[in-house]
């Protein structure tokens, strides 16, 4: 906002004893070298990724140099039938994903938000206890969950019926997600403050209801996010999944593009990645739509909110 | 329902000044007292399922990856936990550190390497990271949405998709070696994806620049700006400005990023496999995920997690703590 007031308000422009040229002694220049960091930052992010999408619509074997363009690795690959959607492989890979990011979702954003109304509620020892262990699943690295679900399933949780393959991946992914609903909702339920479901008490609901009928409506937005994080997240995960996969067949997308993007690559690799970038994005700004939806007339709607999520 | 005659009961007190106790446990006790009429288990029963989730599907798995480090091996050099604490042996977890520190330390320079590595990348991330969170924070005005969409969308491209875009790149015919070869650069392909230590550690900048940017903007953007005009009105240049009110003011969010994305690094094997795959640019999160592959490693790989729990344990515990803390703060 400071440049905005510039011409008028030069105070220090004329004292001599600085050095460097006027501009650089102009407290309110324009940060260009900033700006200039950040807008190459930005095309550093961004520009890779849209040349991997553009390389998914070659119509050449190659993945490294844009030929013509073509379906050929999306729908219909006449060599060798290695297209997206024409591969038993990959549309099985597909359909692993939907199953494995859906059940993750519907079971671990409740099982998060039941937790993180309980967390926030009932105080004492215990509470932090439990808080604590959902923040340590939070800060793990990735592959230590990974590893240690593989010990337990390999030594104990094989001898009653859980084997490697979408029940193992399941339990890793559920384990590894439930922090965020628990983290958004908490976060939600530290601006609501309990005068909501006490006023709803004194009215003459039993508590029960109060949950179900002031707090749970007011935590909508929060919880509609959660769903969209963590159904992206599970679609993109490749490290708890490749530890607990077993047969063929529980192989998700993101493990497709994992073993592939160096061994033999062709486009439909690009167009696996480039798939999942899509289902990710579509639930995010469904999830977006919604929590705006949802958030309208209560504070803190916008963009900015969503994204400090 | 028992809770009602009882809310009548308790009669509104006036409040008892918190001097000489700690404000947490007043808290605590205000809490008590406005939802004592509620049955005792009904906000725990929320929490249950969850809870009993994390402790079945996260204590225990490291109860086993213990009983394996401590354990046996049978005679085809399989893991035998042992579940039993009382005969747990230290034989594997010394074999392990003989390696790392021992006459023939052969997975040293491994672990040095990505002490290294994670430096170089969080010392770039760190600097680059908070040119860019500055800027959109201070400075980006009506543009500042779109930014933060940008700087955001990395979250929900896949690590995967993001790594592949760089291995079309840095192939030997990718359009990076073909504009160095244009420019004259050089005359032969450079080989960047055949063990190139700075390939693996400008992928792990790429990769983790989201996660050090959002956490220093969150706080950047908060700093009330009134305190860097105090800083301006008291005569201050605006880099003294800078150097003495927002340095400071953001050491923890500094310490934050540092924590959030040197995590994740010391665990990180993908990267390294996806734009190397070379020994010689392997890092601890390779030594884990090789020893979990190969067969006849399954004590060396439950010892390698448990060291580097261990090693992360002060990182975690900070950044749980000040997590904590700011819950409480509310």
């Amino acid at each position: 906002m400071s440049d905005l007031a510039a011409p008028g308000s030069r105070l220090s422009a004329g004292s001599a004893t600085r050095r460097g040229p006027s501009w650089w002694r102009d407290p309110w220049r324009k940060p260009r070298i900033l700006a200039s960091i950040t807008w190459l930052y930005i095309a550093w992010s961004i520009l890779p990724i849209l040349i991997a999408i553009a390389l998914s619509f070659n119509a050449g074997r190659s993945n490294t140099t844009f030929q013509t363009f073509g379906l050929r690795w999306w729908i219909n690959d006449p060599a060798d039938g290695g297209a997206l959607l024409q591969d038993p492989v990959i549309r099985r890979a597909i359909l692993q994903t939907y199953i494995l990011s859906f059940t993750t979702m519907i079971t671990a954003v409740p099982l998060g938000v039941l937790f993180a109304i309980g967390i926030d509620r009932w105080r004492g020892r215990p509470a932090d206890g439990a808080n604590f262990l959902m923040l340590l699943t939070f800060v793990m690295p990735e592959i230590i969950i990974g590893v240690a679900m593989l010990t337990v399933i390999q030594h104990l949780l094989s001898k009653i019926g859980v084997h490697l393959g979408t029940g193992a991946q399941l339990l890793g992914l559920i384990t590894y997600q439930i922090s965020y609903p628990v983290i958004i909702v908490r976060a939600r339920l530290l601006s609501i403050g309990r005068e909501y479901e006490e006023a709803g008490m004194d009215l003459g609901a039993s508590p029960r209801q109060a949950v179900r009928s002031v707090l749970l409506p007011l935590l909508y937005p929060a919880i509609l996010a959660s769903l969209a994080i963590v159904f992206a997240d599970t679609v993109d995960d490749f490290v708890t999944v490749r530890y607990l996969s077993g047969p063929a067949s529980s192989q998700p997308l993101s493990l497709y593009v994992y073993t592939n993007t160096r061994a033999a690559a062709t486009p439909a690799v690009n167009a696996a990645a480039t798939f999942m970038m899509i289902s990710t994005t579509l639930v995010i700004v469904l999830g977006y739509l919604a929590y705006k939806r949802f958030a309208r007339g209560q504070e803190g709607a916008d963009m900015q909110n969503f994204t400090q999520l | 329902m028992p809770e009602a005659p009882a809310a009548t009961e308790t009669p509104s007190r006036p409040e008892v000044p918190a001097s000489g106790r700690r404000a947490r446990k007043v808290a605590r006790a205000e809490a008590r007292k406005t939802s004592a009429w509620l049955p005792r288990w009904f906000w725990p029963s929320f929490t249950f399922p969850g809870l009993l989730w994390l402790l079945v599907m996260f204590i225990l798995p490291f109860y086993a990856v213990v009983s394996v480090a401590f354990g046996s091996i049978d005679r085809f050099r399989n893991p035998l936990p042992v579940w039993q604490p009382w005969y747990w042996t230290t034989k594997y977890t010394g074999e392990v550190f003989q390696k790392f520190f021992g006459e023939n330390a052969y997975l040293q320079p491994t672990f040095i390497r990505t002490l290294i590595y994670v430096g170089i990348a969080s010392s770039i991330l760190l600097v680059a990271g908070y040119a860019v969170a500055y800027y959109v924070a201070r400075h980006a005005g009506k543009r500042k949405t779109l930014i933060l969409v940008l700087l955001i969308s990395p979250f929900w491209i896949s690590y995967l998709m993001r790594m592949l875009a760089w291995v079309n790149l840095l192939e030997s015919d990718g359009y990076v070696n073909r504009t160095l070869q244009l420019l004259h650069v050089t005359d032969q392909p450079i080989a960047w994806l055949q063990g190139k230590p700075i390939t693996v550690i400008l992928g792990l900048v790429y990769g983790y620049m989201p996660y050090m940017i959002l956490p220093l903007f969150g706080f950047l953007d908060r700093i009330q700006p009134s305190l860097l005009e105090a800083g301006r009105d008291l005569g201050g240049s605006p880099t003294s400005t800078f150097v003495r009110v927002t340095l400071p003011l953001s050491k923890p969010a500094i310490l934050a990023g540092l924590v959030i994305v040197s995590l994740p690094m010391f665990g990180d094997y993908y990267t390294q496999n996806l734009l190397s795959a070379s020994p010689k640019t392997n890092m601890y999160g390779n030594l884990i995920d090789e020893a979990v592959g190969a067969s006849g490693q399954g004590p060396q790989g439950a010892v390698l997690v448990l060291i580097l729990m261990v090693m992360l344990l002060v990182p975690m515990m900070y950044y749980l703590r000040s997590t904590l803390r700011a819950q409480e703060g509310r």
